[in-house]
């Protein structure tokens, strides 16, 4: 890719070239295209520890993984990856970098050094959760960090302060990324550009960038708070001194559901684009398209405690999370509809991108069907830390968001590399991804409605079926994510060159007015958005 | 070009300040839950009273007690009655006995809550061991005291009518500035990751 933009832009932009271009890169594309690679990296490590777990469980008993703790590690490493190295950079850094400075008419990014210093934090952090995992016996505490299981007693090596400094780097970059976004969008949009007109992916943009200034910081001071009580002997979640580990939990999720929705609110913005662009026919209901996704990110603020029905929350209090739970499905649904409706009556193109938006909503309504199951806190405490959960939340979030990850990736790759992706190759993706995380994930409901608890390596014969199934659909799916590689490597090495609009009439957002690939610099000249009179 | 930088510069600023006052909340969240923990007896944490209510009620409620120690803490900790019966309103008194195992003195500390979490809302002590850390000498055995009442109350409540027992625990752990306390702490870390560790390979 960057051979070719370098060769097609020699003439009239002026850039750095080598190495200079991408470690020094002050420009929206180059880091976004950075972001994108750094995401597939992380796509592999992740994926490749799914396939490890999946491998130890594909029967009972113990077969690969004798180290308990290495398997936890596993579960960890495999959460915080997909989490924070794959889904946010490809979402925010990536698409958000690439297509949101393109979208409003803007020449780049508020604060473009800003921006470099964003990307090569995360990198970092990247390399510093790898070296947490190989450090003393590695973080083996879940995503969720839970003391006292992370405090010192029992994670006496220093595995979990590297993963914690990590975090923090992370944080900072998604912090610092959001500020840049935000700012971009407030301020840099062409004349005409009202808030109102803007493209719905941009408008995910900004609701995830504030959802993250508001739920990260939270996260950096829990963290703090661990990171002392581990080793300068503050009992911020130590009983002995005083301390509560369910404060811990309280703040983790008051992070931790805000983050989820980081993770799927981008998702929502790419999927309306391409649903749009191939049914030929504007965003059904725009304004409330806008006004779900900002009720979402609220809503998102205040429901968190429905993550932790286990601690004892009173009878009162549980009955307003679950309430305030439920009411997410009504935004939600608001979206969905409008999603159905914009299809309907539409002349609907059946491409690789739209069969990944397909493939979002259908798992998007699976993962949210049983969200509502979940969010009643008398069915929870039978489902908590099920397998039924891992099922919900790949589905709802983790799966669904990746699906929106392809789809985006089907949809922008003319614009960005400005070649064609072989079609055949890609509607085969889909279909064996697509088939592999069904038969990974569909069978966890049953494992997990059967009782069986995730995060254990082993479990009794009565799971052994659908532990079986799913195991082969990772298989599956893992197989689908290669033949992915093997995708982007044909389209970069051979893929037919694209004009400028390769989408035609339903594609109308800015990005498809520049050349395809999108030339070093754009929009130097602001576009008008004004209402044409003549119209 | 001069004006939108500025304004981008102040965007930035204000937007900073935002995740800074997000991470002032996270901190002060720590002493806001202790606030609202015993304010509501959130999770089992009980009321503190400076005297009994004038009134007592002529229903009756049950008290069971409960102690713990945490394995690194050298110490005999048990209830010194089984479980009392009480008017509602009346205060009472109960005792544990302490017994120090070792042959240093140490300082020890409890925390404490009662279940079922609903009733903590009613529990109130007026007098208790555990609102101070205990030293014990080599041997030395204590009787240590705690005085409460629950409050009426409680059989207004709609949620909390059908509380017919109230169980009080106490956990004793180390004080966290105890000298000896430090020094073993280290050491036992090790030998329980190396524990886990060979317990790991083993199977």
């Amino acid at each position: 890719m960057m051979s070719n933009e370098a060769a097609a832009h020699a003439g009239h932009d002026h850039h750095p070239t080598g190495w200079r271009r991408w470690l020094y890169s002050t420009n929206h594309k180059d880091i976004g295209t950075m972001y994108l690679v750094l995401s597939m990296v992380g796509a592999l490590l992740g994926g490749l520890m799914s396939f490890l777990i999946r491998l130890e469980l594909q029967e009972p008993g113990i077969q690969f993984i004798s180290d308990f703790q290495f398997y936890n590690v596993l579960v960890t490493g495999h959460g915080f990856i997909m989490v924070f190295f794959v889904v946010m950079p490809a979402m925010i850094g990536g698409f958000g970098n690439w297509f949101v400075p393109l979208m409003i008419g803007a020449p780049d990014m508020a604060f473009p050094r800003m921006n470099n210093i964003s990307f090569w934090l995360l990198a970092a952090a990247l390399v510093l959760l790898l070296v947490a995992a190989l450090t003393e016996g590695g973080p083996g505490t879940g995503w969720t960090v839970y003391p006292p299981l992370s405090n010192a007693t029992y994670h006496p090596g220093a595995g979990v302060d590297f993963g914690i400094l990590s975090l923090h780097l992370a944080g900072a970059s998604s912090v610092l990324g959001a500020i840049n976004l935000i700012t971009t969008i407030f301020n840099m949009r062409a004349p005409g550009m009202t808030l109102h007109r803007m493209p719905l992916f941009v408008w995910s943009i900004l609701v995830t960038a504030f959802l993250l200034l508001f739920a990260i910081p939270v996260l950096a001071g829990a963290l703090t708070m661990l990171l002392t009580d581990r080793n300068f002997g503050t009992a911020f979640f130590e009983t002995a001194g005083g301390g509560d580990p369910i404060l811990w939990q309280h703040l983790f999720w008051f992070f931790g559901h805000p983050e989820v929705y980081i993770i799927i609110i981008p998702a929502f913005g790419m999927i309306s684009q391409i649903v749009s662009t191939f049914s030929k026919k504007p965003v059904f209901g725009y304004l409330g398209m806008v006004y779900a996704m900002v009720s979402i990110g609220f809503v998102g603020f205040i429901v968190w405690a429905h993550h932790m029905y286990m601690v004892g929350l009173d009878v009162d209090t549980r009955a307003y999370f679950v309430t305030a739970t439920m009411v997410i499905a009504v935004p939600t649904g608001i979206k969905i509809f409008s999603w159905l409706a914009t299809m309907w009556g539409g002349s609907i193109d059946f491409r690789a991108p739209m069969l990944f938006a397909f493939g979002f909503i259908w798992l998007f309504v699976v993962g949210g069907v049983t969200g509502v199951v979940l969010a009643n806190a008398g069915a929870d405490i039978a489902f908590h830390d099920t397998y039924f959960v891992v099922a919900h939340f790949h589905y709802v979030m983790a799966i669904a968001a990746v699906f929106a990850m392809f789809a985006g990736f089907y949809y922008w790759i003319g614009k960005m590399s400005g070649r064609q992706y072989p079609r055949a190759l890609a509607r085969l993706h889909f279909w064996t991804f697509f088939i592999g995380v069904n038969v990974a994930f569909f069978p966890q409901h049953f494992s997990g409605m059967a009782g069986m608890p995730r995060r254990i390596p082993d479990y009794p014969d009565a799971f052994a079926g659908w532990n079986y199934v799913s195991s082969i659909g990772s298989y599956i799916t893992f197989a689908s994510t290669l033949l992915f590689f093997v995708v982007v490597w044909k389209t970069l090495k051979s893929g037919e060159k694209v004009a400028g609009n390769q989408w035609g009439e339903g594609a109308t957002t800015l990005e498809w007015t520049v050349d395809s690939p999108a030339p070093f610099h754009t929009h130097e000249d602001l576009p008008d958005m004004n209402p044409q009179p003549a119209e | 070009m001069k004006k939108p930088r500025r304004k981008n510069g102040i965007t930035a600023v204000l937007l900073f300040s935002l995740v800074g006052g997000m991470v002032g909340l996270a901190f002060a969240s720590v002493p806001l839950y202790k606030l609202f923990c015993q304010v509501t007896g959130f999770a089992g944490t009980t009321q503190t009273a400076a005297a009994t209510p004038t009134v007592a009620s002529d229903k009756f409620i049950t008290i069971r007690f409960d102690a713990n120690t945490i394995p690194a803490l050298p110490w005999k900790f048990a209830p010194a009655q089984k479980e009392i019966r009480v008017r509602a309103g009346n205060p009472a008194v109960a005792y544990y006995l302490a017994e120090n195992l070792s042959a240093q003195s140490i300082t020890g500390t409890s925390t404490y809550n009662v279940t079922p979490y609903k009733a903590a809302e009613y529990f109130a002590k007026t007098e208790c061991f555990c609102f101070t850390e205990q030293k014990l000498a080599p041997g030395e055995t204590a009787k240590l005291g705690v005085e409460f009442f629950v409050d009426p109350e409680i059989f207004n409540n709609p949620n909390t009518r059908d509380v017919k027992t109230i169980t009080l625990s106490y956990t004793f752990f180390r004080a966290p500035g105890d000298e000896e306390g430090a020094q073993p702490k280290g050491q036992e870390l090790t030998s329980r990751r190396q524990g886990s560790y060979r317990e790991s390979e083993g199977s």
